[in-house]
């Protein structure tokens, strides 16, 4: 066999296998819209734990049961892989959970049905949430639920550091003079994660934000970021923040549960784990510092039950969707696993139920949703890097070298 | 009549080859060379994740998603170039230390007077067969601030770092402690000037304090597997020719320079080789422990590859990131086996 005949074999045959691939992988045009008749309905979710898993399911399989449909709930090992990869095969599942940091990555490629307007009452979401899911003007779809940050405070350490109910900052220069206590004291004061995630309520306190609100605009290099920065670096400097991985903790919530920091900035999901991990800590909440000006802030966290663009079962869809983010279903989840409705008119109820978690529900007025531009997150995840080494640079070059960064990913 | 007799034989041959190898050429083709190219085809497009890349809709981007690898200043090269420097750096240390390690420890095992063989033969070689993740999670205990490896650095007086949150590069470390240079304040000569979007300064940093942890764990779990093919060359080697050195008076070294190495030299290349590709290929260490963190300096092209095409569904450069990964595995072994050709 000579080689030459060898090669064209092989090549023949390669190409009759990429014509037999390139029609198996080819969109049958215009997927019949099967409205009327049982749905077969699968849906995707990001699973925090076996809690939610189970509360989800049973949940489906109540909405299945009444409506006469089919609903399998599978929980996700990584859902951005998973879902990349069922779009790329266009067999998505009909619904799914998206967080809010890459809800625009997914909207803005056309993967989603935007599809909040017929949701029952749409104006009932918080305001702030509905921002979060919307692109182009419009809303895509509904918050399944949300969770703020708030300063936790470790009561023993407090006390071993003489410090009172007093002391419990308000505002930025109350939280130094109590970080400077502890300190003295020998004890970490503050353990905060070293992301945007955490350190952007700062900005939020100083009245700035990383983008323009339509998240059109790269907005990081002002005067108020900077000083947002300044003081954030300041406080690492002096030894009053550390990061988690400098306690040893994989988070902060971890640091605080061991005794490592007598303060935490972390969202609701801290009291499952305080409960689950480190019961013996005793502990109290309280609304974020507000910035020089009183503003407060804090970030908001969400996730919002998406519909495929792809699905067969649209409407069936929506109306799961609607079930799912009816107040009493939300109340149901919230006691099972801990988050915090979406709906406003769910507020009165969970604040009767959970008296404690008043300080991250109030965030829910002025907390501030992630980035929502589509091709970001390298460019946040560029920032995190920023971010980390910030005790050592300078705030300036960290807000300028995003802008740049996100000039180019947003385009122009 | 006797000559198209054989030419027919021949022929008969030539198809039952081919019958024979058509299930490996099939399977190796669907799953091996078609994805290949199906790749090469995503590396041309800005396909987005969503449908087929083969669809008619799907912008064609031609070479754009490899210019922007080198080409154009942003994210995406700097990401990019540091993800080379640090498999660079992380290559340079890794492959000469696990080679020489492995040679080291074959030479030991392969050893007449050593007793209970089996067991460091064993012992060396268990790393190489248990699970890297499961391996990469105790160095993650081991590597912790308060963990072994620290503890052990504190009993000598030495306060270790915090190793997976330090991005520091140790060729600086190095520079700043004879006090040549101030890791705080680079030189502005260095951090000043770059090449593509790299200033000179990172680009000398070394690897970092974190990729040295990594680096210990891969050259630890590799040299097993290598110590394995460098004992079997070893016990090729006649002993007659060893015995033939210590007549002529040489020395134990110059027996191992003159006499034994030479003879593994094809043994070398393969062990080189496939320490290199592998090297270069870095992954599930880096996704295991640190996912490119911190400061990115842990950040390899393998997985810069997948968080670019998985994470930011930006298909075409994470297919164009792993293209140019294979240029550049494919062009150094072949400077490898031009370096280590015999000479006459």
């Amino acid at each position: 066999m000579k080689p030459g005949r060898l090669v064209t074999a092989v090549a023949a045959a390669l190409l009759l296998t990429t014509t037999a691939c390139g029609s198996g992988f080819d969109d049958k045009a215009g997927t019949a819209q099967q409205s009327a008749g049982p749905a077969d309905l699968k849906i995707l979710i990001a699973s925090s734990g076996p809690a939610e898993a189970k509360a989800v399911t049973d949940a489906a399989a109540k909405w299945a049961s009444a409506s006469g449909n089919k609903a399998t709930v599978t929980p996700a090992q990584d859902i951005a892989q998973q879902l990349g990869q069922a779009f790329a095969g266009s067999t998505p599942p009909d619904v799914f959970y998206i967080d809010a940091a890459r809800f625009a990555d997914y909207a803005s490629v056309g993967a989603l049905e935007p599809y909040a307007d017929k949701v029952t009452n749409l104006d009932d979401f918080y305001p702030n949430l509905r921002q979060t899911f919307t692109y182009d003007g419009k809303v895509y779809c509904v918050p399944k639920d949300f969770s703020t940050l708030a300063l936790e405070i470790n009561t023993d350490l407090w006390q071993k550091a003489g410090l009172t109910d007093a002391d419990i900052p308000t505002n930025w220069d109350q939280l130094t003079a109590a970080a400077q206590k502890i300190k003295a004291k020998g004890i970490v004061p503050l353990a905060m994660g070293d992301t945007r995630d955490r350190v952007g309520a700062f900005l939020v306190q100083n009245g700035g934000w990383w983008t323009s609100a339509d998240g059109k605009q790269a907005t990081a290099d002002t005067p108020q970021n900077e000083a947002a920065l300044t003081y954030v670096q300041g406080l690492l400097k002096d030894g009053l923040v550390k990061f988690p991985k400098q306690l040893d903790a994989g988070w902060a919530g971890e640091a605080f549960g061991k005794g490592k920091a007598a303060m935490a900035i972390e969202g609701n999901w801290v009291k499952g784990a305080m409960k689950a991990d480190f019961p013996g800590i005793k502990y109290t909440v309280h609304e974020l510092p507000a910035g020089p000006t009183g503003t407060k802030g804090t970030l908001s966290f969400t996730q919002c039950w998406g519909i495929a663009a792809k699905s067969k079962f649209k409407d069936q869809a929506i109306k799961f969707v609607d079930a799912m983010t009816a107040a009493d279903q939300q109340m149901e989840f919230a006691t099972a696993f801990g988050v915090m409705p979406s709906r406003q008119s769910a507020q009165a109820p969970y604040t009767a139920k959970f008296p404690e978690d008043a300080p991250f529900i109030a965030g829910a007025a002025y907390g501030h949703g992630p980035v929502n531009a589509p091709k970001m997150d390298t460019v946040l995840a560029d920032l995190d890097t920023g971010l980390q080494s910030l005790a050592t640079s300078t705030p300036k070059a960290v807000l300028q070298r995003f802008d740049k960064n996100a000039k180019t990913a947003l385009g122009g | 009549m006797a000559d198209s007799k054989r030419t027919s034989t021949r022929s008969n041959e030539r198809l039952a080859g081919w019958l024979f190898i058509a299930p490996v050429v099939a399977v190796l083709g669907l799953f091996l060379v078609v994805p290949i190219l199906m790749a090469l085809w995503v590396s041309f497009t800005d396909w987005n994740g969503q449908g087929s890349p083969f669809q008619s809709g799907v912008p064609f981007a031609g070479l754009d998603n490899y210019t922007g690898l080198f080409a154009h200043d942003g994210l995406v090269r700097q990401n990019f170039m540091t993800s080379i420097r640090n498999n660079a750096y992380y290559v340079i240390v890794v492959v000469p230390l696990q080679t020489v390690l492995a040679l080291g420890l074959a030479l030991v095992v392969n050893n007449r007077m050593l007793k209970g063989k089996g067991f460091f033969r064993t012992a060396f070689y268990f790393p190489s067969v248990t699970s890297s993740v499961a391996i990469s999670v105790v160095f993650l205990f081991m590597f912790a601030n308060t963990g072994a490896i620290n503890e052990i650095l504190g009993f000598f007086g030495v306060s270790g770092p915090q190793w997976f949150a330090d991005p520091r590069g140790v060729l600086h470390l190095a520079l700043d402690a004879v006090g040549i240079v101030d890791v705080n304040a680079p030189p502005a000569a260095l951090s000043g000037h770059g090449l593509l979007g790299l200033s000179w300064w990172d680009w000398t940093s070394g690897p970092s304090v974190a990729m040295c942890a990594i680096i210990a764990l891969v050259v630890w779990t590799t040299s097993g597997t290598f110590m394995l093919m460098f004992l079997a060359a070893l016990q090729n080697i006649p002993t007659q020719l060893d015995e033939a050195g210590l007549i002529d008076g040489a020395t134990r070294w110059q027996r191992l320079r003159f006499v034994t190495l030479p003879q593994l030299r094809p043994t070398m290349f393969l062990v080189l080789t496939l320490g290199l590709i592998g090297t270069w290929q870095v992954f599930d260490q880096i996704y295991v422990m640190s996912k490119g963190n911190p400061a990115k300096t842990t950040l390899t092209p393998a997985y810069l590859s997948y968080s670019t095409a998985f994470r930011d569904f930006d298909y075409g450069s994470g297919a164009a990131i792993s293209f140019v990964l294979f240029l550049i595995i494919v062009s150094l072994t072949l400077l490898q086996r031009r370096a280590l050709r015999e000479r006459p």
